[in-house]
């Protein structure tokens, strides 16, 4: 089991969003422990330690079944995004735990060449060293904003 | 080559009669009234600024003297605050001056105001305090002898508090709070209001459509089975579910629920909920739909909304409020403030969080709404003389024992041509 680098989160960052913007979404979950925390919210909400979230899962099983959900029950106009990443800040590096916090830019790209600023803000994560590969324990997706734009149908 | 350019100045340029309301009462919603400006303007007028109650925010944003909160009455901005006397108050957040923001942020903590543009005080009840250099610099400048402070100041609005909710009205002749929402809506606010709230969550939908389409959306138990197909999708088993809707006299409050049959409460809800046949169409953590009975009474589900722009929901154990801003003729603001009671336990805390995932802007029984106002919007952009039908349920708008009605679509447009005369 090799430690947590630099190289290594900039890796499974560079992967995690490879997944969701090229739709790949059932491998989304594999990229957290079984007993993830996941959760979009706010700045706003997070100033005011207001805990609930636009999206909030507390294991990876919550994960797979809001993919299963927009696959086969949510109504949503086709769509994709495109996430365009900062460099991570390291703020905690233990060998086989680590913290971070990467800013994120995310466009979201409507059937119809539409193109808009969908959401901006930083992804707050801690990280756990998983066999050869590092996974997201607790992966905190802090909105600059606090509006959003009709719906949020895919994850951030 | 002769091209022939025919007038197509906006949706009401082909329409008949444009502001005839067409025949079927109030079977038939005509497209312009989701697109006219002079609508949207008399809409301000009669509606917001007129004899109705207008959510403003919960009493427990508000909690202790000096907090305030921003929000607006249709397109007015206003000022909440609780002042020093423990009296919750509301005013229009306009300086007397020049009419600049008092408040420029969303809420926070404050002794009193003062403009930023000359520096003009506001206590916290809206009374204009004292203007900057009101004496002049050095015997010269200064307002003239006769001007008196108490002749100015922002326009305030009257307060009515009712199970935690602060509403606010321009009007000296809107009823009194608990007939406004009758009888049967305020009880049913009550059931669920029954205790000091927590604030948990704010955020905001942007909807790309007509204030009154979201509006309706909520009013509609047709549509909730039908648009929303996460229940069914994974046959979530809601049991021998009975239900009903009530439309309050007015037509402009009202509420659908469910109920989860008593004599089946005794089995483990989620184990049952969760029957699927396809392995594939099933849910891995049924934690999200661990309803807890909270209130007592086995409704789990209350939907219900006060004109001209209030929702309290409870699905399960999910609670918040939403109100609905118009921002332009196609634009809507929808805030969510999601709550909690301060006596929540760690465990109901946790079931919260879970079951917010069912509503909200990402909401799997939600989301879609967020959406088809917007689908309308579009659908109708050439069609202003053109109308929509809303006939499931015959023409009455009252209380039915089924939800395959649009009662309280056509209760809605009562109470709302009542107020436009339209």
């Amino acid at each position: 089991m090799g430690a947590i680098t630099l190289d290594r989160i900039m890796a499974v960052q560079a992967a995690y969003i490879r997944c969701i913007d090229s739709d790949a979404l059932e491998a989304w979950p594999d990229f957290f422990v079984e007993d993830c925390l996941y959760k979009v919210t706010t700045a706003e909400n997070e100033r005011n330690g207001f805990e609930a979230g636009i999206i909030y899962a507390d294991s990876r099983n919550m994960l797979s079944d809001r993919v299963l959900a927009l696959r086969k029950a949510n109504v949503y106009e086709k769509q994709s995004y495109r996430h365009i990443l900062g460099l991570p800040s390291i703020l905690k590096n233990g060998g086989d735990e680590a913290e971070s916090e990467t800013p994120f830019l995310v466009l979201r790209i409507m059937h119809d060449g539409q193109t808009d600023i969908f959401a901006s803000g930083v992804y707050v994560d801690t990280y756990r060293a998983h066999g050869t590969d590092i996974k997201f324990a607790r992966r905190l997706v802090v909105c600059d904003s606090s509006r959003f734009d009709t719906l949020m149908a895919l994850p951030l | 080559m002769n091209v022939n350019v025919s007038n197509s100045g906006g949706g009401l340029s082909n329409a008949a009669q444009p502001m005839e309301w067409p025949e079927g009462e109030l079977t038939r919603i005509p497209f312009w009234i989701y697109q006219n400006p002079e609508i949207y303007a008399l809409e301000q007028q009669r509606i917001y600024e007129g004899p109705v109650w207008n959510f403003l925010c919960l009493e427990a944003e508000v909690k202790k003297p000096g907090d305030y909160r921003t929000t607006f009455i249709g397109s007015m901005p206003v000022i909440v605050a609780r002042d020093f006397d423990d009296e919750i108050y509301a005013f229009e957040n306009r300086c007397a001056h020049r009419g600049a923001l008092i408040a420029l942020d969303g809420g926070g903590h404050a002794r009193d105001f003062t403009c930023v543009y000359h520096a003009w005080n506001y206590d916290l009840k809206g009374n204009l305090k004292a203007v900057a250099f009101e004496d002049g610099v050095a015997g010269k400048g200064g307002m003239p002898k006769t001007f008196c402070r108490s002749d100015h100041g922002p326009r305030k609005l009257r307060i009515a508090l009712f199970s935690g909710l602060v509403f606010g009205s321009l009007s000296d002749d809107v009823p009194p709070i608990e007939e406004y929402l009758g009888e049967e809506i305020a009880a049913k606010i009550a059931r669920v209001l029954c205790k000091p709230v927590v604030v948990t969550g704010r955020s905001t939908q942007t909807l790309n459509n007509n204030w009154k389409l979201y509006f309706e959306n909520v009013k509609d138990t047709y549509h909730a089975s039908l648009l929303h197909t996460f229940f069914t999708t994974f046959r979530i088993n809601r049991l021998s579910q009975k239900g009903g809707m009530v439309v309050d006299p007015s037509g402009g409050n009202h509420a659908s629920f469910s109920f989860i049959d008593k004599s089946s409460q005794e089995h483990d809800y989620s184990a049952l909920g969760l029957r699927s046949e396809n392995e594939d169409f099933k849910l891995k953590d049924t934690s999200l739909l661990a309803n807890i009975d909270e209130f007592g009474d086995g409704c789990h589900m209350q939907i219900l909304t006060v004109f001209p722009g209030f929702v309290l929901q409870q699905i399960q154990n999910t609670l918040a409020v939403r109100q609905i801003l118009p921002k332009g003729q196609y634009q809507t603001a929808l805030n969510w403030t999601t709550f909690g009671f301060e006596d929540d336990t760690p465990e109901m805390k946790r079931a919260r969080l879970r079951q917010n995932n069912l509503a909200g802007p990402a909401g799997y029984v939600s989301m879609e709404d967020g959406a088809v106002g917007g689908f309308v919007q579009r659908g109708v952009a050439s069609a202003g003389g053109e109308r929509a039908v809303v006939e499931m349920g015959g023409t009455s708008t009252r209380n039915e024992g089924t939800r395959a009605t649009e009662a309280s679509v056509r209760g809605f447009w009562k109470c709302y041509r009542t107020h436009m005369g339209v």
